[in-house]
C-alpha cells in the first residue's frame, strides 16, 4: 500500500534520496537545510548507509565526491552560502564527471543575506557559479510531493550523465508542510554505467557519457581535475580541450528531451503566460486562477527542469501569446534567458527581492497592468 | 652491478655524491654513468636515493 | 628499471615532471616500497592527492587515483574510507596543500582517527607556482613572496598532527631513504589516521632562493639537522637547537572512524548489510 505523510519538503527530499539509493550523505549545517541532514544522519545507518557532518561546505562535497567514487549514490545539502563554498568542487565533479547531487534550499544573499527567508536567486549560481565553461543540470521543485520525486529523477540523471546535478529547493518548499504519498511500486532507479572489456573511463558512450567503473573493482584508473584525455590522464593537446568541454555541454544539451521537466496549467487557449519555477509557480498558478475569474486568457508553464535552459520549449509555447511574464524571486535571472529566447518585447519580469514570498496578487496586477 | 637509465636520468648527482665507494659520476651528457664498477658493494643507496627512477642495482 | 618501479607505477607516464634533484620521487619511490613491503593489494589500495608538484604523484602510481583540488586530498579520502573502508586509502600532499589550504580537512580528518595516511611532501616551499612561502618556509627564509626574509613561524607538522588526534605520526627524510619506507609502512599498517612527514628538498625553487646549493647539498644538510628520536631522547636540550626529530614520534591506539560507524550499522541492522 503506498503510505501518506505530512511533512516538510526538506523531509521529502531525504525521503527520496533514500528511496533512490543514496547511501552516502556528507553536509554542513546551514539554514533552511539543516532537516535533510538530521533526517539522513538517523536513516542512513538503519539501510547500511553513511552518514558524516564534515568540517566544512567544501569537505562535504569532497567527502561525497570520494564517496561517489567508491559507487556510492551521493548527495550534499546546503544553502545559498554554502552553494557559494562548493562551488569550487561543483566544477571539479563537473569535469571529472563524478555523479552526485547537490541539494541547495535557496535563502536570500548576497553573503549571509536575510536567513532565513526564501529567495530564487542562485539559479545563475547553479548555471555559472563555478569557474570555466560547464554544462548542468538544475532542477526545481514547487511541492512536497514533486520534491520527492525529483529527487528520485536528480539522482538517476545524475547517474546516467555522470554529472553533478543542482536541486534548487527553496525555503518555502523546503519548510512548508503538505501531504506526501510514497508510492507502493519502487520508483525506477538509474545505475551509472560500468566500462566495456577495454573500455576506456573517459570515452564517451553512444549518449556522450563515459562509463564510470568504482574504486576498488581493479580498474586501477586516474580521476583529475586537469583536461584529461579518454585515458583520464591530463594533457594540453587544444583539440582533445576543445572535445572535452564541448562535451561537457553537448552530453546534456543533446539529451535535454530526457532531462527537460516542465508544467503547464491553462496554457491551451493562453493569450497571456506566466512562467515561473520553485515556490514562485504556486503564486502564480492561483494568480491564472484569479486571472480567468476576471476573463483574462491566463496560462502557467512550469520550469521544472532549469538547467540546460529549455529555450525551445519557450519559444514554441510563447509563439502565440501576446505577452509573457516570468515570476521570480530575484532579479530576473530566469527572466533574462527568456529575454534571450523570445526577446524583450514580449517579456516582463515580475521580480520580488525583499524576502517575502511573492504573492497570486502581485503577479496578477502585474499582469492585468499587462493587458489593459 | 648498476644499471643507468639514461632517457630517466636528470643529472642530478645526488648519486654521485652519496655513493660510499665512489663509483658513479656524471658523463658529458650530464648523465649518471658508472666510473668504478670494481668498487660497487652493491649497497642500492644509490637506487633508493635515484629521485627519476633511472638506478637499478643488480646483486 | 627496477621491479618495484616496474609493479607499482605507471611506467608509460615516466619521466615524471619533477625538476632535477626534487626530492618528490625519492619520497614516492619510498612509498612505493612500502606498500610492496605490506604486499598491500594493487586492486583495493587508492592514493588520493591535492594540487601541486608532490600532488602530481597520483598520475605515476599504478593503483586507483585521484588528483583532486588543492588542499583537497583528504576530504576525497574521507569520503571514500567512509564508503569502502574495506579500500587501502593513502593521501599524498605538499606542505601548502596539506597545512594551508587544506589546513583545516587536515586537523579534523586527524581529529576523527580514520583509517587514512597521510605523506606529507614537505619541501618548505610553493615549487609549482615558483617559490612563494609556505607554512613550513623557516622564519628568514627567502621566497618569491618573502624577498625581505620571512617573518611568520612555520609550523610543526608532527606537533600539530599529535594535538589534532592523529594516532600514528613519523618524520623522515629523502636522506634517510630506507627509514623513511619503513616509516610509511608503519603509518599504512597502522589502525586509525597516520602521518608521514617526509623532509624533502626543492633546490629550484628554494635552494636557490635561499642559497643552498644544489640537490646533494640540500640532502646533506637534511642529514645534518636531522636527529633520531632515540638518539635525541639521550640529548641535554642545548644539543637540540636548530634540529628536528625524526622517526617514529607518536603512536596511540584509539577508536577507528569507520569502525565505530560500522557499530552504529550493526546495531540498526541485521548483519550490517547494505539494503
Amino acid at each position: 500500500m503506498s503510505q501518506a505523510f505530512l511533512v516538510q519538503g526538506n523531509e521529502a527530499c531525504a525521503l527520496g534520496a533514500l528511496a533512490a539509493g543514496v547511501r552516502f550523505f556528507a553536509g554542513y549545517p546551514i539554514t533552511p537545510s539543516t532537516e535533510i541532514a538530521e533526517i539522513l544522519s538517523k536513516e542512513l545507518p538503519k539501510v547500511g548507509g553513511k552518514f558524516i557532518q564534515m568540517e566544512d561546505e567544501i569537505a562535504s562535497i569532497g567527502a561525497v565526491c570520494g564517496a561517489s567514487l567508491g559507487g556510492y549514490k551521493a548527495i550534499t545539502a546546503t544553502s545559498g552560502p554554502g552553494f557559494s563554498l562548493k562551488q569550487e568542487l561543483i566544477g571539479y565533479a563537473t569535469l571529472a564527471e563524478i555523479p552526485l547531487v547537490v541539494v541547495n534550499v535557496q535563502r536570500g544573499g548576497p553573503s549571509t543575506g536575510q536567513p532565513t527567508s526564501p529567495s530564487q536567486a542562485d539559479v545563475m549560481q547553479a548555471r555559472w557559479g563555478s569557474h570555466g565553461d560547464k554544462g548542468v543540470i538544475a532542477l526545481s521543485p514547487s511541492s512536497v510531493q514533486e520534491t520527492y520525486a525529483l529527487t528520485i529523477d536528480a539522482v538517476n540523471l545524475a547517474e546516467r550523465y555522470r554529472t553533478p546535478v543542482i536541486f534548487l529547493l527553496d525555503e518555502v518548499v523546503g519548510h512548508m508542510r503538505e501531504k506526501l504519498i510514497i508510492p507502493k511500486t519502487p520508483p525506477k532507479i538509474i545505475d551509472r554505467r560500468k566500462p566495456n572489456p577495454g573500455e576506456l573511463p573517459y570515452t564517451p558512450g553512444p549518449n556522450g557519457v563515459p562509463p564510470l567503473p568504482a574504486f576498488g573493482e581493479g580498474y586501477r584508473f586516474h580521476v583529475t581535475g586537469l583536461i584529461h584525455d579518454e585515458t583520464g590522464f591530463p594533457t594540453g593537446n587544444p583539440e582533445v580541450t576543445d572535445k572535452t568541454i564541448r562535451r561537457l555541454h553537448s552530453k546534456l544539451e543533446d539529451n535535454i528531451k530526457d532531462i527537460l521537466r516542465y508544467s503547464e496549467y491553462q496554457t491551451d487557449d493562453a493569450e497571456f503566460l506566466i512562467i515561473s519555477y520553485g515556490c514562485s509557480a504556486r503564486s502564480a498558478e492561483k494568480a491564472v486562477k484569479l486571472g480567468r475569474a476576471q476573463g483574462i486568457k491566463l496560462g502557467l508553464l512550469r520550469l521544472i527542469s532549469i538547467w540546460p535552459f529549455p529555450t525551445e520549449l519557450i519559444m514554441s509555447k510563447t509563439k502565440n501569446v501576446h505577452k509573457v511574464f516570468v515570476a521570480e524571486m530575484n532579479y530576473g535571472q530566469v527572466t533574462a534567458e527568456v529575454i534571450k529566447a523570445i526577446g524583450r518585447e514580449k517579456t516582463e519580469g515580475i521580480l520580488r527581492v525583499d524576502s517575502q514570498l511573492i504573492t497570486p496578487d502581485e503577479i496578477l496586477s502585474t499582469v492585468t497592468k499587462g493587458v489593459y | 652491478m648498476v644499471v643507468i637509465n639514461e632517457k630517466l636520468c636528470k643529472g642530478c648527482l645526488i648519486c654521485v655524491e652519496f655513493c660510499p665507494k665512489n663509483v658513479l659520476s656524471l658523463n658529458k651528457l650530464q648523465k649518471a654513468t658508472v666510473k668504478n664498477s670494481e668498487n660497487c658493494i652493491s649497497c642500492g643507496l644509490c637506487e633508493l636515493r635515484c629521485p627519476d627512477y633511472a638506478i637499478t642495482v643488480r646483486k | 628499471m627496477n621491479e618495484i618501479i616496474k609493479k607499482y607505477f605507471r611506467n608509460n607516464k615516466l619521466p615524471h615532471i619533477w625538476c632535477p634533484g626534487c626530492g618528490n620521487g625519492i619520497v614516492l619511490g619510498a612509498l612505493a616500497r612500502a606498500v610492496d613491503k605490506l604486499g598491500l593489494d594493487q586492486n583495493k589500495t587508492a592514493v588520493i592527492s591535492g594540487i601541486g608538484c608532490s600532488s602530481r604523484s597520483t598520475g605515476y602510481l599504478d593503483f586507483d587515483t585521484i588528483h583532486t583540488a588543492h588542499g583537497r586530498a583528504l576530504t576525497f579520502a574521507t569520503g571514500l574510507k567512509l564508503a569502502r573502508p574495506e579500500l587501502n586509502v593513502i593521501v599524498i600532499t605538499g606542505d601548502g596543500d596539506c597545512t594551508a589550504i587544506g589546513g583545516n580537512h587536515f586537523i579534523h580528518a586527524a581529529r576523527r582517527n580514520i583509517d587514512i595516511t597521510t605523506v606529507i611532501f614537505n619541501n618548505n616551499i610553493y615549487g609549482m607556482t615558483g617559490g612563494q612561502y609556505s607554512p613550513l618556509t623557516p622564519t628568514k627564509g627567502k621566497s618569491t613572496t618573502s624577498p625581505y626574509g620571512h617573518i611568520e613561524k612555520p609550523f610543526d607538522i608532527p606537533e600539530l598532527a599529535i594535538a589534532a588526534g592523529a594516532t600514528y605520526v613519523a618524520r623522515g627524510t629523502t636522506y634517510h631513504t630506507m627509514e623513511l619506507s619503513k616509516l610509511i609502512a608503519n603509518a599504512i599498517e597502522h589502525k586509525g589516521f597516520s602521518v608521514v612527514e617526509a623532509l624533502s628538498s626543492c633546490p629550484i625553487s628554494f635552494g636557490r632562493q635561499n642559497k643552498l646549493g644544489n640537490a646533494p647539498s640540500m640532502m646533506k644538510l637534511l642529514k645534518e639537522k636531522a636527529i633520531s628520536i632515540k638518539a635525541a631522547e639521550k640529548l641535554p636540550p642545548e644539543k637540540l637547537a636548530g634540529k628536528y626529530l625524526i622517526g617514529e614520534l607518536f603512536r596511540k591506539q584509539l577508536p577507528e572512524y569507520t569502525e565505530e560507524y560500522q557499530k552504529i550499522i550493526n546495531n540498526l541492522t541485521e548483519g550490517g548489510q547494505m539494503q
